[in-house]
């Protein structure tokens, strides 16, 4: 019962990276976009879906709170501050869809929000991967930390890098969703994004060998690990050759899969451990008790609704869009 | 007083909560609402019922979107700023408040796409149902978080770890607590007379102005008869969680009757100023031997008074003793209007009656304001345990936070929220002065059943922007 649940929040977790990782690269990509016309057609291809994205975050949250909840009570008081701005980053995000368009002089506060909103709920996610993986301060199965141990300069620099992961997703998005200036634009932007990407992920290696990561010595331990890494790195071959050919057919899913293999290398590295490495998904999980109650409704009924029910929303507003926009 | 990180924690959950329970006490009476007019208009035929349901919609539909987001900031602030709670009950709360959330996606995001976007796309009756999932839906929302307070109230069904963990041992005990069978009841009907009252307040209003008459006669009568019926059954739960907080919770008892010393018989005092200091009160009228009746039932029975319990046990007094006044007054006013209304709505006397009318109009936040007072006497009066007789509220805050940290966010999150709901509310006003229309075209373009703010044409002044592409 125990790793079914550690799996449900694996595959949430995944699942809410993809999916609101590329809409907030879309809030990111938005204040360079060429012209109004393109920030509408931005703002269309990701309005149908972006809500159903957030639900990840939420069933993750639950998932957490109620199969994990020592982990629930570290990991959220620990990243106190940072939170709370990625929740009104958030809201603002999610009221600026709407209120921007029925705003008669109030659209430029609208737009601000939702800008900022995308750039501070990326950066807040990767720091707190990258303090995750660094290692939070635990004794006794309690946080013993204060409100600022989550800031390192190799977290803040995580949390740089997934701004960059994020906003490379939002265009190979935007590029298989649109045609024209929009489609152009970003062709334009996913070359200086894969580098950059690049040079992020080269130095965080690095930089981890340095501090002497103790992650590093899972990698040793447990060398069949390696076949996430190269699965990474056919899927950047991808996206180069994609983008060389300005084919917007795999561009997205070549995207994707780079996250996908991130995501599994880490959660390998760090399994049995929930908390890398001082609480396995054992210690951290509710009794048997309470697992079981979540099981019978919640795991055997509304998880896969909401599966199904994502699916079909995308399956509804799947190709390109119209010339119209979704708006 | 002193702005410690407890306090301030106290304050700023107050406050998100008091906000958060205003739209879905409203959504959930609104969706049964719908769910009454959609059934009406099938099974009547008259026009009326579907102008109605086609109005009320585009509110619900606001309210509901605000009290999604609002209701987000909730779920997380349990780990933020009490992570020792959320460590300590978790394998409790845990479980009750992610079923409260699966329940909200799964039902409501679900059906409420076909409510938003389905008018014209399904059958009638397949419409009714989606109505009536919705409110399926909010009820269960509404179930589990009072399984889950109840619990708070009257912890059942656990064993206690040597770290302090709760342990469920008996999910049964937990969900059918004694006190969700009173209390759940109270909480739907308060919601159901909350939302009636905006209803027939907006209607008594359309009356005064002269302007859709003929819908807000509608309107009017069919609130305040509901009320009429609802009130004195809310009055009745009302007594049963009184009973129950009398045996259960003698300390929040003492507190809401003012009652310092034990007193046989004991009298109930209707007007009085609590004076902490001095463990007293100032300006005290009662009524001799109420207190023991209202108590146990009986004219000689012995009631305790808050001085029988230790400093550290005692509840503030002065904010259940007001907030429980100002909540059975709400109440008894909302009697007599819904009475007096109902009388009056058997002849053509309503339409004349011009002051009946300003006073019911007048009288649409006496539902929230009831409902907030109520929750402040059951939340205050329970201080100060957050478990009762369990886990202190001092023991359950995150320990490491500081003053700072917490106003800081405290600051974050108002802001936020009175930006975002100053937005909101002047957009429901809009759609409410600009009365109900002609049945505008709901389906022209569907675009996202979750996304209620976006429904078409729910934009008086600035609709249509979008699609002509100004």
């Amino acid at each position: 019962m125990v790793e079914f649940w550690a799996f449900v929040l694996g595959i949430s977790i995944l699942l809410y990276i993809l999916l609101d990782g590329f809409d907030l690269g879309v809030g990111m990509l938005f204040p360079f976009a060429p012209g109004e016309a393109e920030r509408r057609r931005m703002l269309g291809s990701i309005s149908p879906v972006w809500d159903g994205n957030e639900t990840w975050l939420v069933v993750s949250a639950a998932t957490l709170f109620g199969a994990f909840p020592a982990v629930f009570s570290i990991v959220l008081s620990a990243f106190y501050l940072p939170l709370f701005l990625m929740l009104a980053g958030l809201i603002l995000r999610g009221v600026a869809f709407e209120f921007r368009y029925k705003a008669t002089t109030s659209r430029p506060l609208w737009d601000a929000g939702f800008v900022v909103g995308s750039y501070v709920a990326a950066f807040v996610q990767g720091t707190a991967v990258g303090a995750i993986v660094q290692g939070l301060p635990i004794e006794n199965g309690l946080y013993a930390g204060h409100a600022l141990s989550w800031a390192s300069p190799f977290s803040l620099f995580c949390g740089l890098g997934l701004c960059i992961g994020y906003a490379l997703m939002g265009s190979c998005w935007i590029a298989g969703k649109s045609t024209g200036p929009l489609r152009d634009f970003s062709f334009r932007v996913l070359p200086a994004l894969m580098a950059a990407l690049l040079v992020f992920l080269v130095v965080v290696f690095i930089w981890s060998v340095e501090i002497r990561l103790q992650v590093l010595h899972r990698w040793i331990d447990r060398p069949a690990l390696l076949v996430c890494p190269l699965l990474g790195l056919v899927a950047f071959a991808g996206l180069v050759l994609s983008v060389r050919r300005r084919n917007e057919r795999f561009l997205f899913l070549c995207g994707a899969t780079i996250f996908i293999a991130a995501f599994t290398t880490l959660a390998g590295s760090f399994l049995p451990y929930m908390l890398p490495f001082s609480m396995t998904i054992w210690q951290a999980a509710s009794p048997p008790s309470s697992l079981s109650f979540l099981f019978w409704g919640a795991g055997l009924f509304v998880l896969p609704v909401t599966l199904a029910y994502t699916l079909i929303v995308y399956f509804v507003f799947r190709g390109k869009m119209t010339e119209e926009g979704e708006y | 007083m002193e702005l410690t990180p407890l306090l301030l924690s106290r304050i700023q959950f107050a406050f998100t909560i008091s906000f958060h329970i205003i739209f879905p006490a409203f959504t959930i009476g609104l969706a049964a609402w719908l769910t009454f007019l959609e059934a009406c208009h099938l099974f009547t035929g008259e026009r009326i019922y579907r102008r109605l349901s086609d109005f009320w919609l585009k509110i619900f539909a606001v309210a509901f979107g605000l009290g999604v987001v609002s209701g987000i900031v909730m779920a997380f602030q349990f780990g933020t700023n009490w992570s020792e709670l959320s460590r300590r009950t978790g394998p409790i709360q845990g479980p009750l408040l992610g079923y409260e959330s699966f329940t909200a996606f799964a039902l409501e995001a679900a059906f409420f796409g076909v409510l938003m976007f389905g008018r014209d796309r399904v059958p009638r009756w397949a419409y009714l149902g989606a109505c009536l999932m919705v409110s399926l839906g909010t009820s269960l929302s509404a179930f589990w978080i009072m399984v889950n307070n109840s619990w708070m109230q009257y912890p059942t069904g656990f064993s206690l770890t040597p770290d302090g963990v709760f342990v469920p041992t008996d999910w049964s005990a937990i969900i059918f607590n004694q006190a969700v069978w009173t209390r759940f009841p109270h909480m739907i009907i308060a919601a159901y007379v909350t939302s009636a009252f905006c209803v027939a307040a907006t209607g008594a209003w359309y009356m005064l102005r002269g302007t859709a008459v003929q819908e807000g006669r509608a309107m009017a009568v069919m609130g305040l008869r509901l009320a009429a019926i609802l009130v004195p059954v809310q009055l009745g739960f009302g007594h049963l969680v009184g009973d129950f907080v009398h045996d259960k919770q003698p300390a929040k008892f003492a507190a809401i009757e003012g009652r310092w010393n034990d007193q046989q018989p004991a009298s109930e005092i209707l007007v009085a100023w609590p004076d902490s200091e001095n463990e007293r009160n100032l300006f005290e009228i009662s009524v001799p031997y109420l207190g023991s009746v209202i108590g146990s039932m009986s004219l000689t029975s012995k009631e305790l008074g808050i001085k029988s319990f230790a400093p550290q046990d005692r509840p503030p007094v002065a904010i259940p003793f007001f907030a429980f006044r100002i909540m059975v007054g709400c109440g008894l006013v909302m009697l007599a209007l819904a009475w007096i209304g109902s009388w009056l709505s058997f002849s053509e006397r309503l339409l004349k009656a011009r002051l009946f009318l300003v006073a019911t109009f007048l009288s649409f936040p006496l539902g929230f304001i009831a409902t907030l007072t109520g929750w402040f006497t059951a939340e205050v009066g329970r201080q100060p345990w957050v478990v009762y007789g369990q886990l202190r509220t001092a023991e359950a805050a995150t320990p490491f936070l500081t003053s700072q940290e917490v106003a800081t966010t405290f600051a974050l999150v108002a802001a936020v929220y009175a930006l975002i709901f100053g937005f909101g509310v002047l957009y429901i006003y809009r759609l409410l002065r600009a009365g109900p229309i002609p049945a505008a075209a709901l389906s022209l373009y569907g675009t996202n059943p979750k996304r209620p703010l976006s429904i078409p044409g729910a934009s008086p002044g600035v609709s249509g922007a979008a699609k002509t592409g100004e």
